[in-house]
């Protein structure tokens, strides 16, 4: 009775989302459910929906209403930019491109049946299915940590709330206090990310607090733009900043949010902000889907980002495991327009153009001081490959830094309407 | 310190106007020539004559109404703002070559600007000069880089293209609004075709841009002009 009254339910949803779309009564139009309405997810039901020009019925399942940008998170944690503008709805997406905006989790996919189950009841049938479902964290990765314990320690890793708490703790911590961040092991989201935080951590002290410490317990040996990082504090934030890394114990290492104590291979630290960012792994969708390999990710094919286990099934961005590119924003929205391509063609017999790969990440150490990092990629028969690569240099002048931050602040503007709009 | 900037612009147009200290505004047109030829020939020309260029001709600039050029594409923010009645008199234009993106947001004009007054000041007498003898010498941009015929005239494919200008809207805005990135929106297709080869050559200095050119087959750089081109179609 119960799996009935969902099915029911289910029915009457894709029958209210059919009806939204311009289709022509009797007439099937191939279908693309896309789950994740991020980077990847939010260009490819663009790319499909706009280029397609109504031949193709796309649905969006995205939880929020509002999608808030990982990326310039900690420009708003360092006061260099406003939290509304880091929102942005998905308004126009259903305006202008006919797409099938629908506010709700993923739960299920029936890979047999094609079909998608939303946790409201909708069963969503597909032709081709699109995953774009970010991160999620790896249970038990710090020990000590979960996520029930992120309002005391935040990971602020996923944008919007958790960034306003960081944001908040960060600003009321007491003089002279000790900042904690635990970094992630590879891979994760936004390699530069947590050393972006840092310098913006820094920056905020340094103006309301500057006889407090900034403690970075690492399980890396190295990290992303690293020299360019360390002469930046070095600089702007001397004596303030303190990493230990993996020959210290960092690769040992627990916290107690009750107590705010990290313990460091045995050493225990007293500290006023802990931000724990996990070990991760891709969104649960995909590994409910039974699409992600031992580590967590799902393995794509390097030319159009196709599953490796279902040639219906598209992941893109940080849930897959591709090869040589970072898990970014841009290259998510560098992979959607390879897989709309390539789904367009399948669907409708539009032209099939070969990958086209590319990603840059910008950071921002200090006020006008930004870098950036970036290259060019193809696809291989084993993975997407490294074609040529670009970084910032130390002992830049202060013009390239400022001509390099004025940059990221086009291509964020660039990227949000390349999605959005 | 641009109240001050304002003030010294006023003094000297004033001035000029009344022709009190010719050597200083011959020295000072002269560099804005210079400057003129440098930054900003490129995009904009003289004469109402010349074949379309990326921004619109500059002819009788001084004093007329903002987004008035028959037939160029504007930005919807140029076009908004001289509905508005924005008129180009010189305090206006000498705002909007300071910061072009922050006189007018949303507008396509690539340029960063010039914060020193007294070198707008000399821009400004140049094309106050050129506007009001037209037939004055237009300097000639140099070209960037030669190229042969048969690269010039390659045919581009226009759906090739829109693919690959995936790679750039993630960064150039499609809807050709310029903030810290250039708009490269309704380019004359030669103009488009020159710049990329100039970066594939390593001859303009971007290593973001380069690395993208280096890829790009002649083919490609003709398809992406092409596309761009006509982006508003």
């Amino acid at each position: 009775m119960h799996l009935k009254r969902r099915s029911f339910l289910g029915t009457m949803a894709a029958g209210a989302a059919a009806l939204s779309a311009p289709a022509v009564l009797g007439q099937t139009r191939p279908r693309v459910v896309v789950v994740g309405g991020g980077s990847g997810g939010a260009t490819a039901a663009r790319y499909i929906a706009r280029d397609s020009q109504g031949a193709i019925d796309v649905t969006l399942v995205e939880p929020t209403r509002s999608y808030y940008t990982c990326y310039f998170s900690n420009l708003y944690l360092g006061g260099f930019w406003d939290l509304a503008d880091l929102g942005h709805s998905y308004g126009r997406l259903a305006a202008r491109h006919g797409i099938n905006v629908v506010h709700d989790w993923a739960v299920a996919v029936d890979r047999d049946a094609q079909t998608v189950t939303l946790a409201g009841g909708a069963v969503l049938p597909y032709d081709r299915l699109v995953l774009s479902p970010g991160i999620d964290f790896v249970d038990d990765s710090v020990p000590g940590w979960s996520v029930a314990a992120q309002n005391r320690m935040p990971h602020a890793y996923k944008a919007g709330s958790q960034t306003e708490l960081l944001k908040a703790q960060v600003e009321n911590m007491r003089e002279g206090g000790t900042y904690c961040m635990i970094a992630p092991p590879n891979p994760y989201r936004c390699p530069p990310g947590p050393y972006e935080r840092i310098s913006m951590v820094a920056h905020v002290l340094k103006e309301r607090n500057p006889t407090a410490k900034i403690l970075i317990v690492d399980p890396k040996e190295n990290f992303s733009k690293q020299g360019l990082f360390e002469e930046g504090w070095a600089r702007h934030y001397p004596g303030m900043i303190e990493r230990i890394g993996p020959d210290f114990g960092a690769g040992n290492t627990s916290v107690d949010p009750e107590a705010m104590t990290v313990n460091i291979d045995g050493m225990v630290e007293e500290v006023d902000v802990c931000n724990v960012i996990p070990a991760q792994k891709a969104g649960r969708i995909a590994e409910l889907t039974g699409l992600t390999n031992e580590a967590g990710w799902a393995p794509v094919v390097p030319a159009d980002m196709r599953s490796r286990m279902d040639d219906k099934v598209f992941v893109l961005g940080d849930a897959s495991a591709q090869g040589d590119m970072p898990k970014s924003g841009f290259s998510a929205n560098s992979q959607a327009k390879v897989a709309a391509n390539a789904i367009r063609h399948e669907l409708t017999d539009s032209r099939l153009f070969p990958a086209r790969y590319a990603n840059t990440c910008w950071s921002l150490i200090a006020t006008d001081d930004g870098v950036k990092v970036g290259a060019s990629y193809e696809p291989t028969e084993e993975k997407i490959a490294t074609v040529e690569g670009f970084i910032s240099q130390t002992g830049e002048d202060a013009e390239l830094r400022r001509a390099t931050y004025e940059e990221s602040i086009g291509w964020y503007n660039g990227i949000v309407e390349d999605m959005f709009s | 310190m641009p109240e001050r900037a304002r003030q010294s612009w006023r003094a000297l147009a004033l001035l000029a106007g009344f022709g009190a200290v010719p050597a200083l505004a011959n020295g000072q047109i002269e560099a804005g020539a210079a400057l003129w030829a440098r930054e900003c020939a490129a995009c904009h020309a003289l004469s109402p004559d010349a074949p379309p260029g990326i921004g619109p001709h500059l002819a009788g600039i001084i004093d007329r109404p903002a987004a008035s050029v028959a037939g160029f594409a504007y930005s919807p923010a140029l076009v908004e703002a001289g509905a508005a009645g924005l008129v180009w008199e010189l305090p206006a234009l000498d705002a909007l070559i300071e910061n072009p993106a922050g006189l007018l947001p949303g507008n396509r004009m690539g340029y960063a600007g010039i914060p020193d007054a007294m070198t707008r000041a000399g821009l400004l007498a140049f094309l106050e000069s050129g506007a009001q003898t037209p037939e004055s010498p237009t300097p000639e941009p140099e070209p960037e880089i030669e190229l042969p015929p048969e690269v010039l005239a390659l045919e581009g494919d226009r759906e090739w293209g829109e693919y690959l200008a995936g790679e750039c809207t993630t960064c150039h805005r499609r809807d050709g609004a310029a903030q810290g990135i250039p708009s490269i929106t309704n380019w004359p297709e030669a103009r488009f075709v020159t710049v990329m080869h100039a970066y594939r050559a390593g001859l303009r200095s971007h290593d973001g841009m380069q690395t993208v050119a280096r890829r790009l087959m002649d083919e490609d750089i003709a398809a992406l002009a092409a596309y761009f081109a006509t982006i508003d179609q």
